[in-house]
């Protein structure tokens, strides 16, 4: 089972997440739209649909949107949705920026939680507001002033998750490409810790290096790889949030693979 | 057990029966890429570690191999699918290829993840060992032997024996060049004479008994210089075709090329040294290989022949009217076999390039169409499914509607052969690849696919001379390279015509230079110069064969003839009058050539 050993905890595995629902002692969020929420989710789950959050993701109302799901400083919380994790991870992510330190991603999409035949319910819990306080994590973010500066230097790595064509075709010079896809393995979000690091270390991803990651505009894909970061146990991970539509849309510099037509063996 | 623990694999009716892997391979493929990077391996020897382990460079860079995954004989199993599938989205561009030599391979991957891959080939049993390099290049075999109408016998055991014996083995590791085993069903099917060593199954009366064996072709091949292959002898029994195998191998070894690189296959050998040289020195070798071998080397065939079982339908979906395009994708698509109520059904991909959701749809419709349970790629970057009861064509044609597989015409001349040229080769001039698309696009949206005329024809292209596209044997050929007016360059091809890959293998005869943006118009003017001379039982490949024998008697009598026509459509108009006559298909900078070193010799 992963992450038991570890200091930081990234995922939660089914069984515990289960149990823990059952003892009312975890929050539970659903990050999908808020028709596939209503129909039905995890019971017990309240929901935050991805848009909701990005329609406005200052601290302020990150913390509003806390406190309206009655999550404060020590409730423990667990986030899923149905894009292979990554959209739980942005939302785990801002939590944790903003002060929430005991936050994981379940193990698994909803999907696959749905196809083991677990729990469902269609009842939406009441919930009562709490109070969490702010307590901003500014080294987990990188903005786009701080990724230009960070990037000449020698021990930061800059790592790209979109898919391999958009890489080539795009992307910040001097990132390396590691798509989201190989983060995950069968029906786990997330690779075995072991299995990561390889991938990781293959890669010369090790060490103390401070390590940044982004992918195509919001930071889903590479919320997931921040968290797949962590759980090989490299902790000096930050988001660039803003992404590569940021980056573009600010006229920095980019660069592709030249004189080559890898479009043309996709068979899309 | 916990519920997390549980994971809902299919099980499939038939596994794997060969098991090419070795997991260790892929630590020690790691490591070596580590010390590489560090610049405690040399760039050669690292280059001759990396082909031999299946790993070729790509265009323009060092970042990146291509991985190609032999696929012994062609065979392929739903579970392996489902791995391709994943790992063509995790560390390549979410699509593969099926390559013409029943390799499938992953483009554009990280050097440093090649590892991870050969580990995850590992757990279906897959390996790329010695699919590049100096080594035994995947043993080829017909997709249809075993069904095929003409066949003596299934060559099938003895692709697979021919394999196993060889990989790994100590004795093909470092020959003067690559070698490779084509094996096949009947003439007809053919790229018997077009390799190293090519087999057609034979049977004999011996001693009023039947005697099981070969045909066997030597020293043929394609490349910059191609040659076509010779019979060593009549019959060739099935005990000989070790001793046999191994003695060319020997005198390859002994006396190939190992310095002039660029002439090193051993049809260059048996060309410089005259055929009957050759075969007396095979004979002799075989010979003493015989005495010294025969009570231990042994190949270990496997004849047991496979389970046929038609998968249960859960619902019985037979009877309902065929979707549109049904009666055109059945005729141009799949094959009678000899088996009664039986077809192969062969799937239409552009170039051989395949999604990775393509993929993994595959492996299901195996698992519910195919009485064998498992799929053949074939000689022409493509995929087949045998053992189709005929009762299941109308819902496995439904099937592959849904996955974006039932192009019709994956068996008529409408499905080009393109290498990969300009999308990742370093050797490539012009963008072969796309060009093999284009035409498809074009020829079925003209239905030219129904045309019976065409059917037995072919279009094959490659991006340079090498003819990795194989347009040597194609009824029409293409190799590209570059052509230029004033100081404007564009993308320019060497067309071939007549050439053949059955039993009466020969090459095409030069016919003229053709730009890219004018290949589809010639070719269509040759269809039509084609009808309105052909006589009654025609086909493009018939006539085509007569003009280029010097043995045609209507109005056009020679490739010189053909030539003349066409010379009009291929002038080059000047930039201003034609932009888009100047960029390569692809491609929206101006063409130029730039090429990187190629490792076709490493
Ligand atoms: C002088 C160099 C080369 C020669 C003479 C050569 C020769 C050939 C030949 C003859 C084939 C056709 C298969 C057969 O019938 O044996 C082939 C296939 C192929 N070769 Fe090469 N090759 C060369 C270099 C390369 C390079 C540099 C690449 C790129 C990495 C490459 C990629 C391929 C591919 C991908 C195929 C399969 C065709 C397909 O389905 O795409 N070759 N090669
Ligand atoms: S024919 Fe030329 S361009 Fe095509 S794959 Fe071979 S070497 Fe590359």
């Amino acid at each position: 089972m992963c992450c038991l050993t570890q200091s930081v905890k990234i995922t939660s595995d089914i069984d515990s997440v289960r149990s823990e629902i059952r003892d009312n002692s975890i929050s539970v969020i659903d990050v999908r739209r808020e028709g596939d929420y209503k129909q039905d989710h995890i019971p017990n789950s309240v929901n935050l649909p991805l848009a909701t959050l990005l329609s406005d993701d200052s601290p302020e109302n990150v913390l509003k949107l806390v406190n309206s799901m009655g999550i404060d400083n020590e409730t423990p919380v667990v986030v899923y949705d149905d894009t292979f994790g990554a959209l739980a991870s942005r939302v785990a992510w801002t939590l944790e920026w903003i002060g929430h330190s005991n936050v994981t991603l379940l193990e698994t999409t909803y999907s696959n939680w749905k196809s083991l035949g677990l729990e469902i319910d269609s009842k939406i819990p009441d919930i009562s507001k709490k109070n969490h306080s702010m307590n901003l994590q500014s080294n987990i973010l990188a903005t786009s002033d701080y990724l230009e500066s960070a990037k000449t230097r020698d021990d930061v790595i800059l790592i790209d998750n979109r898919e391999r064509l958009n890489y080539l075709e795009q992307h910040i010079p001097g990132a390396m490409s590691l798509p989201y896809r190989t983060l995950a393995s069968g029906d786990k979000i997330l690779r075995s810790k072991e299995d990561m690091k390889r991938l990781l270390d293959n890669r010369g991803i090790s060490g103390d290096s401070e390590i940044i990651t982004y992918c195509g505009s919001v930071g889903t894909l590479s919320g997931l790889a921040y968290y797949a970061l962590k759980s090989a146990g490299l902790p000096n991970a930050k988001l660039y949030v803003r992404s590569f539509k940021e980056w573009k849309n600010l006229q920095k510099p980019t660069i592709k693979q030249e004189d080559a037509n890898y479009w043309d063996l996709s068979a899309e | 057990m916990t519920v997390s623990d549980l994971t809902h694999s299919s099980i499939d009716p038939v596994s794997p029966k060969i098991n090419w892997a070795r997991i260790d391979e892929a630590d020690n493929f790691a490591e070596t890429v580590k010390l590489y990077r560090q610049g405690k391996y040399d760039e050669a020897s690292f280059r001759r570690f990396r082909l031999q382990h299946g790993a070729y460079g790509t265009r323009m860079t060092s970042d990146y191999a291509m991985v190609r995954v032999k696929l012994p004989a062609g065979e392929i199993y739903p579970k392996q699918f489902e791995k391709l599938s994943q790992l063509s989205e995790q560390y390549s561009i979410g699509s593969a290829h099926f390559s013409t030599r029943e390799n499938i391979q992953l483009h554009w991957v990280i050097l440093e993840d090649v590892s991870e891959i050969f580990r995850s080939l590992a757990e279906v049993g897959l390996t790329s060992r010695e699919a590049c390099g100096n080594s035994v290049r995947n043993v080829m075999c017909s997709p249809l032997s075993g069904v095929c109408c003409d066949e003596k016998f299934d060559s099938t055991p003895y692709a697979l024996a021919t394999a196993k014996f060889f990989l790994r083995n100590p004795m093909a590791q470092s020959l003067p060049r690559k070698f490779k085993f084509n094996f096949t069903c009947c003439e007809k099917h053919g790229m018997v004479r077009m390799v190293d060593v090519g087999l057609i199954p034979e049977i004999q009366q011996i001693d009023g008994s039947e005697q099981k064996g070969f045909k066997i072709f030597l020293g043929g091949g394609l490349g910059n210089k191609s040659f076509v292959g010779h019979q060593l002898e009549d019959f060739t029994p099935e005990e000989d075709l070790l001793y046999t195998s191994i003695a060319v191998m020997r005198i390859f070894d002994r006396l190939g090329d190992r310095k002039n690189l660029a002439r090193n296959r051993m049809r260059y050998l048996v060309n410089d040294m005259g055929w009957e040289k050759f075969q007396n020195l095979v004979l002799k070798e075989r010979a003493i290989v015989r005495a010294t071998q025969s009570v231990v080397t042994r190949l270990k065939v496997d004849t047991t022949p496979n389970k046929i079982k038609r998968p249960l339908k859960i619902s019985d979906e037979t009877g309902g009217s065929a979707p549109d395009g049904y009666a055109r994708w059945l005729k141009t698509n799949t094959i009678k076999q000899k088996q009664s109520d039986y077809r192969s059904v062969f799937i239409t991909l552009e170039a051989g390039d395949i999604t990775s959701n393509q993929l993994n749809a595959l492996a299901d419709i195996i698992r519910e169409f195919s009485s064998e349970g498992m799929a053949r790629t074939g000689f022409v970057q493509n995929v087949a499914l045998r053992y189709v009861h005929e009762d299941d064509l109308i819902s496995l044609y439904s099937k592959l509607i849904q996955s974006g597989l039932a192009k019709s015409g994956a068996l008529t001349m409408t499905t080009p052969i393109g290498c990969s040229g300009t999308t990742s080769c370093n050797l490539a001039l012009t963008n072969s690849h796309r060009l093999a698309k284009e035409i498809q696009r074009k020829f079925l949206e003209l239905h030219l696919d129904e045309d019976e005329d065409l059917t037995d024809s072919s279009i094959k292209i490659s991006g340079c001379p090498n003819s990795c596209g194989q347009h040597g044997i194609a009824t029409i050929g293409f190799f590209g390279g570059g052509g230029r007016l004033g100081k404007d360059m564009y993308a320019n091809y060497q067309m071939s015509l007549g050439g053949r890959f059955d039993g009466e293998t020969m090459l095409g005869q030069t016919c003229l230079r053709v730009p890219a943006k004018r290949v589809i118009p010639v070719i269509l003017k040759i269809i039509e110069l084609f009808k309105e001379n052909k006589k009654s039982d025609d086909t493009l490949k018939s006539w085509i064969h007569r003009i280029v024998n010097d043995s045609e008697d209507s109005a056009i009598k020679s490739i010189n003839d053909i030539k003349k026509i066409l010379e009009p459509l291929v002038v080059p108009p000047t930039k201003d009058d034609d932009p888009d006559f100047y960029l390569d298909y692809g491609s929206d900078t101006s063409y130029h050539t730039k090429t990187g070193k190629g490792e076709c010799a490493a």
